[in-house]
């Protein structure tokens, strides 16, 4: 607005004022250009409204379609190749090149669920600890180093993890124990340190959520610090304590390469904690490129990849109702 | 006084699990960096692989890594932006806008390998592109996109309410308002943002295998036209990635020195994740200071 019109404002507002029943017909050069139509801006407006609206519309239609497609895919086993659903689960065999092919995953299915559980039960402690530590006891030290720390850990690729568990752990397995090394111990101790970073942040922000006055009235009633933590803190906190654990079991049952490098990948039922064995991520990563497309072994690898993806719809879920759980808390 | 000692102990055991992680961290990048330091030549960098002899580089990987990364975010950033803005400014209270949430939860913990296959199916067979550069793209722009819409959003939200309606109450069109007064406010979240997921896009493995593949032709770095096959730019070559080039020679490597070139490789890997990291922060808040006119 150049500073002529605005002088032509204020002469026309000043019209306006002195003869008052001329208001309607004296529209001054501002109230033009604000009352009429822009069609540029109007044009503009419903465009950029539109393009942002399919770019979120497009989230729907990616998820939507990796449903479809992984299942029409993963499904074809048991719908082209005839294999039956409970062989398929249940089987503990799996010998998808013999004469006849057998299916069973079992193998594979437990060996991702203990991989899974095992990484939890060591990274868990751990990170609730790290959280309660950053939160509660030193927070100068913990918001200085271990948040950095943390973060730079969630950065790592998980290549690199699996590379190092290949040239550390695996050796270092093989010496203490006299076996082969390559085992569920070592996949679970990779994920574990996979997953602490995630572990540590989300209890972190579910710790700090905890109301200050919590803390207060609980040392007010001569609790110590411990007590205070245990019986009041992490009462409050569980729901997104729980939260945090999932996310990291989620991460872990995904994981394929860093697994893959270290834990043997032998097809059998897995025994003990220093046995090699499978997981499905591992199966799929090993053998989906070696197999031909539309053939029944390579039918089967979609299934395990369906299973997977309903593994981590089923995490979802869990996810979600722990979330719901911390608003009714609230 | 059992109550005290439990109160010590706790306070013991915690601090020694801070240290625990802390050192962990020191150690493990101190292994990959010490392990790999002596591999950081130019001549490593620079020089093809060797299938069967010792000696060969990575220089493709790392170059098919950082323009892999380049095409990703050509791709996804617009999408993801787009998506952010539509979270944080339009969408209603409705069942459509929680069915978006949903879809940003689930495609954000999908397993990355899914949506390697996905890209197997879809932008390798259908689009009959085969294992290339541009499948591996668009496979990582599903893997980050979730990510980049969390982050503009986030970014956007923080915006103090002031500056919109002011902008509002001057007459400016709410696409306006969002595109020149919301937006470069929240570019110093966003650009921060926007780093740390390039370093995950950077290290990123199990998507690529099946989209980008296993393998690189050998590249004419003189050669820059788009459409020919040995023309280090050409968007529909197969594309090997450093984090890719890691696992590989790991799990079926042939060369003698295959211990050493991946231990070079996950030097450059961490130390290029330390960039993004660091830059991240100080770019972020450099900007921020920049457009915010603060002092210090």
């Amino acid at each position: 607005m150049s500073r002529r019109s605005e002088g032509s404002t204020i002469a026309s507002n000043r019209i306006i004022a002195d003869h008052t029943p001329e208001v309607g017909e004296r529209k001054s050069a501002i109230d033009r250009k604000l009352l009429t139509y822009n069609k540029r801006q109007f044009t503009e407006n419903v465009t950029g409204r539109f393009i942002a609206m399919a770019c979120a519309g497009l989230l729907v239609v990616v998820v939507l379609s990796i449903t479809y497609f992984i299942a029409s895919k993963g499904l074809s086993t048991f719908l082209i190749n005839g294999v039956s659903l409970g062989e398929f689960l249940t089987g503990v065999k799996w010998d998808p090149e013999g004469e006849p092919a057998v299916y069973g995953v079992l193998p594979f299915i437990l060996g991702s669920f203990l991989v899974t559980l095992l990484a939890a039960l060591i990274a868990a402690p751990l990170g609730i600890g790290a959280a309660i530590f950053m939160t509660e006891i030193f927070p100068g030290f913990g918001k200085k180093v271990l948040k950095p720390v943390i973060e730079l850990l969630v950065g790592i690729p998980s290549v690199v993890y699996g590379y190092v568990g290949l040239t550390l752990l695996v050796p270092f397995i093989r010496e203490q124990f006299d076996v082969l090394g390559f085992s569920l111990l070592a996949g679970g101790l990779v994920l574990a340190l996979m997953i602490l970073p995630t572990i540590t942040s989300v209890a972190t922000d579910a710790i700090e959520a905890v109301p200050q006055d919590l803390r207060n009235a609980s040392l007010a009633l001569g609790a110590t610090r411990w007590q205070t933590i245990w019986n009041v803190v992490l009462h409050s906190a569980l729901p997104g304590c729980l939260t945090a654990v999932v996310l990291g079991m989620a991460r872990a049952f995904g994981e394929a390469l860093a697994v893959q490098m270290v834990i043997g990948n032998t097809t059998k039922l897995p025994g003990g904690l220093l046995d090699p064995i499978s997981t499905l991520t591992s199966g799929i990563t090993l053998n989906m490129g070696n197999t031909i497309q539309g053939t029944p072994y390579n039918n089967a690898l979609w299934s395990m990849a369906l299973l997977l993806l309903l593994m981590s719809f089923v995490f979802i879920m869990i996810l979600r109702i722990l979330g719901r759980k911390k608003l009714v808390n609230k | 006084m059992r109550a005290k000692v439990l109160d010590r102990t706790a306070t013991v055991v915690l601090t020694l699990i801070a240290l625990l992680i802390v050192g962990t961290l020191v150690g493990l990048l101190g292994f990959i960096l010490s392990q790999g330091w002596h591999k950081l030549t130019l001549d490593f960098l620079t020089s093809a692989p060797d299938i069967v002899n010792a000696g060969g580089g990575v220089g493709p990987q790392l170059f098919n890594s950082i323009y892999l990364l380049v095409l990703t975010m050509l791709i996804a950033l617009p999408l993801g932006i787009g998506a952010g803005i539509y979270m944080a400014e339009y969408a209603p209270d409705n069942k459509f806008t929680q069915f978006i949430r949903l879809s940003i939860e689930v495609l954000s913990s999908l397993p990355s390998i899914v949506v390697g296959l996905f890209g197997l199916l879809v932008f390798v067979n259908m689009t009959g592109w085969g294992y290339s550069l541009l499948s591996g793209a668009l496979a990582l722009t599903v893997f980050n996109f979730p990510l980049l819409v969390r982050i503009t959003e986030d970014a956007l939200r923080n915006v103090p309410r002031s500056q919109k309606e002011a902008s509002l109450a001057l007459g400016i069109t709410k696409w306006r308002t969002i595109v020149s007064v919301i937006l470069p406010a929240a570019l110093p979240g966003i650009i921060t943002g926007v780093i740390l997921a390039s370093g995950r896009v950077f290290g990123e493995a199990a998507a690529l295998l099946f989209t980008a593949g296993m393998s690189s032709p050998n590249l004419n770095f003189t050669d820059f036209s788009l459409n020919s096959p040995t023309s280090p730019l050409n968007p529909f070559r197969p594309a090997e990635t450093l984090a890719v080039h890691i696992w590989k020679v790991n799990s079926e490597g042939l060369t003698p020195d295959a211990r050493d070139v991946a231990d070079g490789a996950a030097a450059i890997l961490v130390l290029a994740v330390l960039l993004f990291n660091l830059g991240a922060r100080w770019f972020g808040s450099w900007l921020y200071k920049k457009m915010t006119s603060g002092t210090n």
